[in-house]
């Protein structure tokens, strides 16, 4: 199926985004269905998720190979760098409404409840003083415990940067064409991706078990879990990505002066990152 | 060259029938399938509007149940804005796009596929949950908390249809910067870009900032739902008013997503029949960019009556009333453009005239919501509807049809009837006018919207703004029908299509073949 046109190259034809429409129409569907408490829900749910995987696989799959060939040109290349560019860019304005959440409860609906805007509070809860961390006024006998930053999360901290690191040696490993130490330094940090999500699961549970800390704790349990939940989402993402990205090293689809697909789940892992870092200034310590 | 050899032989072996259209990567045949869709849920959204327009004809309940009345406002809203306005602009961004910068196609073909088949299957989520037990969503296209969480089973199903939509908006948006930042042709710098080019380079970034937001906004929606978030209850720390001012976030860089693009048309509709160069272009972009600027810092004039400090009221209204000077730039312009123009007036230049001058009501009315003293007394009432339909009916869709009539001629071949096309501007601007100018006196004497029963002193201005409704909405017919002769008939179109027409699209056959600029041209 392969077209090249003026030097670029435009795919003929590919079943993939039908089967991808399919299969993200049955998983959300699925979903819904099981969170309606459908008896079926969780099969159409998991053929959703399957058909899905298929077409990332198949998908991805084509690209490779179109690119092991050779039909990208220096044009192509450009292109798949800004989807990936704006792609990241609406994943950041996606985290961006989660802060915002956050910000506005501790900034302002928090401190509003607690008499900051007498008329909200006299109404509602008269007279209750809430400090952050709090399960809102209406949860008042909900005893709880914050996450506080040390240790797990500094730990966590200290991986993810460290993993930053080790791509970065790795990139230019495979800048200079020394395949035996970017092959090292990949595995380095798709370790210390899965070692980041064990420690995670890990606080998880601890939060669980041990600090009656939970989803349903109020704006503080909300806030954490849904930030850390999709951060923790997108390193497990990122882990697939690079691991991915690994074999394809091993294999030696890149050449010192063509690897998109390396950069782009580079990319991708630095914006993990950097999102992580504002987690842990805005919701473990301050 | 073994690549060029090759796609010689799969140049013969293109999928025919449905499967054609499944798997196309073609720009063309893309942007055909989005303007296509875009009409059908026009009718459909359209339809739902009757409904809403035969319940308001008298006083009383007479035609459906209050809240099936309010699954369709709901509904209207979201079809018409997710289903009709947004993929119509994208399929003329498919469509013109690379014909208007010189490159042979979109950047990421496949993914361009992926953005318009997600859009039916989305609707099919959408539009089934009005068969669902409680029926379709019925707290308005906004979706506020707490009112929301009462839908019935349909939740969810809404809330993922909402994703789905979204996914296709971001990649359909992301598609678009791609093609205007990578594929121009040598010798196209960015300020000789035509505007439409410009306007939906800016749209898309806007699209890309916000759809995200929406997502986490309803996300947060739904883990409230069914995991026991707070996000949006008092009782858990959070706030309803939180939901709004993410909402809004969105909501409105949305309205000129839902905009934008339209000026790019108008930019581009009326200098041809005008015969004169824009006046001036690079005005016009920086007013462009000015306007989405903007629009990230204006959004909570949609809640002055939530509650808010004095302050944020007073920030949020002058930044609003910023929006004006820009604006005002860009209407100048079009009135200049004009001026000792060797116009005539065929269908196109028809709708866009009746553009600058319905858009202008649409944004003056504006003005008068964004003084949050007297927004106390128009919020919730007719008059905001009455303005935005100004500004998305007689802005958006009129630029739409107005596109649609200049850019006919290239995509089929053919002329289209300009009898028909007469006829069916000129009861469209009648009727709409009968339709919702009315409204605006409505609202001012209080008629609040989003109820199917009323007042009987608002009984007058209802009859004849419905009697608009219909006699608008019937008038779309002629289009159908025109599109469909269109399509299979009529006057064989030249290249240049017109006389004054300007532009890369223009220098390719009519019909456009399904490959052009394979090689790029060179742009002086």
């Amino acid at each position: 199926m392969a077209q090249a046109e003026g030097g670029y190259y435009v795919p003929h034809g590919s079943n993939w985004p039908i089967i991808g429409s399919v299969g993200m129409t049955t998983l959300v569907v699925g979903i819904a269905m099981y969170l309606e408490g459908m008896g079926i829900g969780t099969w159409v749910l998991g053929a959703g998720a399957l058909i899905t995987a298929w077409m990332v696989i198949g998908w991805f799959g084509d690209v490779i190979r179109e690119s092991v060939k050779g039909l990208y040109s220096d044009q192509v290349d450009r292109s798949l760098r800004w989807g990936m560019i704006w792609f990241i860019f609406s994943e950041i304005m996606f985290f961006a409404a989660f802060f915002g959440a956050l910000f506005y409860a501790r900034t302002l609906s928090v401190p509003w409840l607690s008499g900051e805007d007498p008329a909200t509070s006299r109404l509602l809860w008269d007279s209750m003083a809430l400090n952050w961390p709090t399960a809102g006024p209406g949860n008042a006998a909900m005893d709880f415990q914050p996450m506080g930053p040390w240790p797990l999360p500094t730990i966590n901290t200290l991986i993810l940067l460290t993993s930053g690191l080790t791509l970065t040696v790795a990139h230019h490993a495979l800048k200079e064409g020394n395949r035996a130490k970017l092959i090292t330094f990949m595995w380095m940090t798709v370790a210390l991706g899965v070692i980041f999500t064990g420690f995670q699961g890990y606080e998880y549970y601890e939060a669980y078990a041990h600090l009656n800390l939970r989803l349903d704790t109020g704006i503080y349990g909300s806030t954490f879990f849904m930030l850390t939940g999709f951060h923790g989402m997108h390193v497990v993402i990122g882990t697939i990505l690079l691991l991915v990205i690994t074999l394809r090293c091993m294999k030696g689809h890149f050449r010192p002066d063509s690897h998109f697909g390396f950069e782009g789940a580079a990319w991708y892992w630095h914006f993990v990152d950097v999102v992580w870092l504002g987690l842990y200034i805005f919701v473990y310590i301050l | 060259m073994t690549a060029t050899t090759q796609d010689h032989a799969h140049h013969e072996a293109e999928p025919t029938g449905l499967k054609r259209w499944l798997v196309t990567t073609n720009h063309k045949d893309i942007g055909s399938m989005y303007l296509l869709f875009s009409l059908a849920m026009f009718l459909v959204g359209g339809a739902m509007a009757l409904v809403i327009r035969a319940e308001l004809f008298q006083p009383g309940l007479q035609v459906v149940d209050p809240y099936f009345f309010n699954q369709m406002t709901t509904m209207h809203a979201l079809v018409m804005i997710f289903g009709a306005v947004m993929p119509a602009f994208t399929g003329l961004a498919n469509w013109m796009i690379p014909l208007m910068v010189g490159a042979p196609d979109m950047a990421l073909p496949r993914m361009n596929n992926w953005s318009f088949w997600l859009l039916p299957f989305g609707f099919a989520i959408l539009l089934s949950t009005l068969f669902m037990p409680g029926g379709g969503p019925a707290g308005g296209w906004t979706m506020y908390p707490p009112l929301m969480l009462q839908t019935g089973t349909a939740f969810p199903f809404v809330i993922f249809a909402i994703h789905v939509l979204g996914i296709s908006s971001i990649m359909g948006s992301i598609n678009v910067i791609a093609t205007i930042l990578n594929m121009r042709a040598p010798g196209m710098t960015l300020m000789k870009m035509p505007l439409f080019v410009w306007t939906w380079l800016i749209t898309a970034y806007l699209m890309i900032a916000v759809m995200p937001v929406l997502a986490g906004a309803i996300t947060m929606l739904l883990t409230d739902q069914y995991f026991g978030t707070t996000f949006f209850s008092a009782a858990g720390g959070g706030d309803p008013v939180l939901y709004q001012h993410i909402f809004w976030f969105f909501g409105h860089p949305e309205v000129y997503i839902l905009i934008l693009p339209a000026f790019g048309i108008i930019s581009t509709i009326i200098p041809a029949f005008t015969r004169k160069p824009l006046f001036g272009y690079s005005s016009m972009v920086y007013a462009t960019a000015s306007i989405a600027f903007l629009s990230f810092i204006v959004w909570a004039h949609h809640m002055f009556t939530v509650g808010m400090p004095l302050a944020g009221q007073l920030f949020f209204m002058y930044a609003t009333m910023l929006i004006a000077v820009p604006t005002g730039v860009k209407v100048f312009n079009w009135v200049a453009t004009m001026w000792r123009g060797a116009m005539t007036f065929e269908t196109p230049m028809l709708f866009a005239l009746a553009f600058v001058f319905l858009f202008t009501i649409g944004g003056f009315s504006g003005l008068m919501l964004a003084i949050a003293p007297a927004d106390f007394q128009y919020h919730d009432t007719y008059f905001v509807v009455a303005h935005f339909h100004y500004v998305l009916v007689t802005g958006a869709v009129f630029a739409i049809l107005a596109a649609a009539y200049y850019w006919l001629p290239k995509w089929t071949g053919h002329m289209y009837s300009e009898r028909l096309g007469q006829w069916h501007f000129w009861l469209s601007v009648i009727f709409v006018n009968v339709l919702f100018f009315p409204q605006h006196f409505l609202g001012l004497a209080g008629m609040p919207r989003r109820i199917p029963d009323y007042s009987v002193q608002f009984a007058d201005w209802n009859m004849i703004s419905s009697i608009g409704g219909f006699g608008f909405g019937f008038a779309q017919l002629i289009f159908v029908w025109l599109l469909y002769k269109c399509i299979r008939g009529g006057q064989k179109a030249e290249a240049r299509a017109w006389e004054g027409a300007e532009g890369l699209e223009w220098e390719v056959p009519s019909p456009a073949p399904h490959h052009t600029f394979d090689t790029p041209p060179v742009v002086r």
